[in-house]
């Protein structure tokens, strides 16, 4: 289920503005990629690149090539409505939708592929994603309730419940953690060396600690300048990165000494 | 020694000047609408229960109230309803394509210029409706009664000179068009990017993302809107009292005919020039209903909004 991700040479601008330059990262199948680097470097703009998110944004273009197991994901007759179908993401800050209660939070996803489901159906894929996500225990009992009651720890677990529930090939993390509490956080952690065995796995995070955690790869992203683009700096295994990188400026960032 | 002069203030808290003016000035207008609004009522209903209690043979209808009225509150009520059906989705639809679909710069210039449809007195309206629109409706509403006459609502014989309760209905659906279409709009700006994208990156079109983000997060914009835009078109008088071709004490479901009820803002506007003595009060009593009525169909909004509140985006 799970696939690859191969990135060559992949620029992506705002209008005339390169945003992100000259990125060619391979990415395994069932592991986790840790995105590090400081704030503006591109990394989130890269990450949203590989579910063709920053297009949300008017202007956002891509130079390059992102290969989903050798599949183009910029072909011409690759829809982005089908790309987010097949990558899922999951956001810095927990976002069910306020109107929805759990059980169609979790659905929401299989409800836009129009599938017509019986009852039975709906409630094994509302269990199953529950389960997966960790959150069954706490919220079997109240799935008619609205999603925004849960504590932000819960409502972001919700969040990858409902991201899992259309099994995507690839799940994308943004900060996922950034807005929770340590505890809530381990709980994620824990959740993501689960969900390795069944999903290809990006994150993007500012905690270095948790970089070192929870991803076999870690890619560090730079700003050579401000006002200019941001850059993978390098990427490899995580323990090489955290204990031997190539880079001075890897190095630097990860010791906390800037500049 | 502060404490035995106000003994309930907190401690530690100093009351200064500005914040007790400011306080007062939003108090005093508060107290005011509630004056100006129980002042309304209380002459409505002053000047209108000797209408209400008046006898058949005093008044110029020769009718006692209720009888009188009712056709005047069906009209009404008919008028907005269809008038409502009509704008609601044509609005809802203009501010999503403002909002969310056209490119920034179209999506002003049509904002400006659906508010400028608002700027057009109602007279104007009122002179559109029945020189250009209703010639223009007749052949439409002989095909409706020659295809869809088994519907009640286009059973015939379609009007001649187009003068129908269906005109004042789209009328004044064009009317309470710019009032709706402002609210969707600000409300649809308003949806949180975080909704926005959720749907997106589940894999929504453009459309589903308006169903699952924008709609529900608008739910409640959406039904004020409505209340506001149905609140006009209950009271709206001038253009319902020029285009509409009235046969007093009419009640029938029939939109399309030459036969049909006035509303009772403009039975009041035609009357009232020439009545006197009781019939005065009956045509005030008239308008009580009407204010009556505009109190409950806003009570009943509020309480569709409120009925789903934990689930708005609110919390």
């Amino acid at each position: 289920m799970a696939k690859s991700i191969d990135v060559s040479d992949l620029n992506i601008y705002y209008g005339d503005f390169l945003a992100v330059e000259d990125v060619t990262i391979p990415i395994a199948a069932k592991s986790v990629t840790a995105f590090i680097g400081p704030s503006g470097c591109g990394k989130s703009t890269f990450l949203r690149s590989l579910n063709r998110m920053h297009e949300v944004i008017r202007g956002a273009r891509v130079e390059g090539k992102v290969l989903i197991d050798g599949q183009d994901l910029y072909g011409a007759d690759m829809d982005p409505v089908n790309v987010r179908r097949m990558i899922g993401m999951v956001f810095q800050r927990p976002n069910p939708f306020p109107t929805m209660s759990i059980y169609d939070n979790v659905l929401a996803g299989q409800k836009l592929n129009s599938k017509r489901m019986k009852k039975s159906e709906s409630d094994d894929i509302v269990e199953r994603s529950l389960r997966s996500a960790g959150l069954w225990a706490e919220v079997k009992d109240r799935l008619d309730r609205p999603g925004s009651g849960l504590s932000g720890g819960q409502q972001q677990r919700l969040c990858i419940a409902r991201a899992i529930s259309v099994e995507p090939e690839i799940l994308l993390m943004d900060e996922p953690c950034s807005a929770l509490d340590p505890i809530s956080t381990s709980v994620i952690e824990d959740l993501i060396h689960e969900l390795k065995s069944q999903y290809t796995i990006v994150i993007v995070t500012h905690n270095m600690q948790q970089a070192a955690r929870v991803s076999d790869e870690t890619a560090f992203f730079n700003l050579s300048g401000v006002g200019k683009p941001g850059r993978l700096i390098e990427v490899g295994r995580t323990e090489t990165i955290f204990s031997n990188p190539t880079d001075p400026a890897t190095e630097a960032y990860i010791q906390g000494r800037f500049g | 020694m502060t404490s035995t002069l106000a003994p309930r203030r907190k401690r530690g808290t100093v009351v200064r000047a500005g914040d007790r003016i400011f306080s007062g000035l939003s108090t005093s207008a508060g107290i005011l609408i509630l004056l100006v609004l129980a002042g309304v009522a209380a002459f409505l209903t002053i000047e209108g229960v000797p209408g209400i209690l008046a006898n058949p043979d005093e008044v110029k209808s020769g009718q006692s109230f209720w009888p009188y009225v009712w056709p005047l509150v069906y009209g009404t009520l008919i008028a907005a309803t269809v008038a409502l059906i009509i704008a609601t989705p044509v609005a809802v639809g203009v501010a999503l394509f403002i909002s969310h679909y056209s490119p920034r710069k179209l999506g002003q210039i049509l904002g400006y210029l659906v508010d400028l449809l608002a700027a057009v007195p109602s007279v104007v309206y009122g002179l559109w409706g029945i020189q250009f629109l209703a010639p223009n409706m007749v052949p439409v509403y002989t095909w409706l009664e020659d295809n869809l006459g088994f519907v009640p609502f286009f059973a015939g014989p379609a009007s001649a000179t187009g003068r129908t309760i269906m005109t004042a209905c789209i009328v004044l659906a064009v009317m309470i068009l710019p009032i709706m279409t402002a609210i969707c709009r600000e409300i649809f700006l308003q949806t949180p990017r975080l909704h926005e994208e959720a749907a997106l990156a589940l894999g929504a079109t453009r459309w589903e993302m308006a169903r699952l983000a924008i709609f529900p997060y608008a739910r409640s914009g959406i039904v004020s809107a409505a209340m506001l835009g149905l609140g006009r078109a209950l009271g709206e008088t001038l253009a319902v009292a020029m285009v509409l071709s009235v046969t007093a004490g009419t009640v029938t479901a029939n939109l399309i005919s030459s036969t049909n009820p006035s509303t009772i803002a403009a039975n009041i506007a035609l009357s009232f020039g020439e009545a006197s003595g009781k019939t005065v009060n009956v045509l005030i009593a008239s308008g009580l209903v009407l204010f009556v009525i505009t109190f409950l169909v806003n009570f009943a909004a509020r309480s569709v909004v409120d009925r789903r509140k934990e689930f708005s985006g609110a919390n």
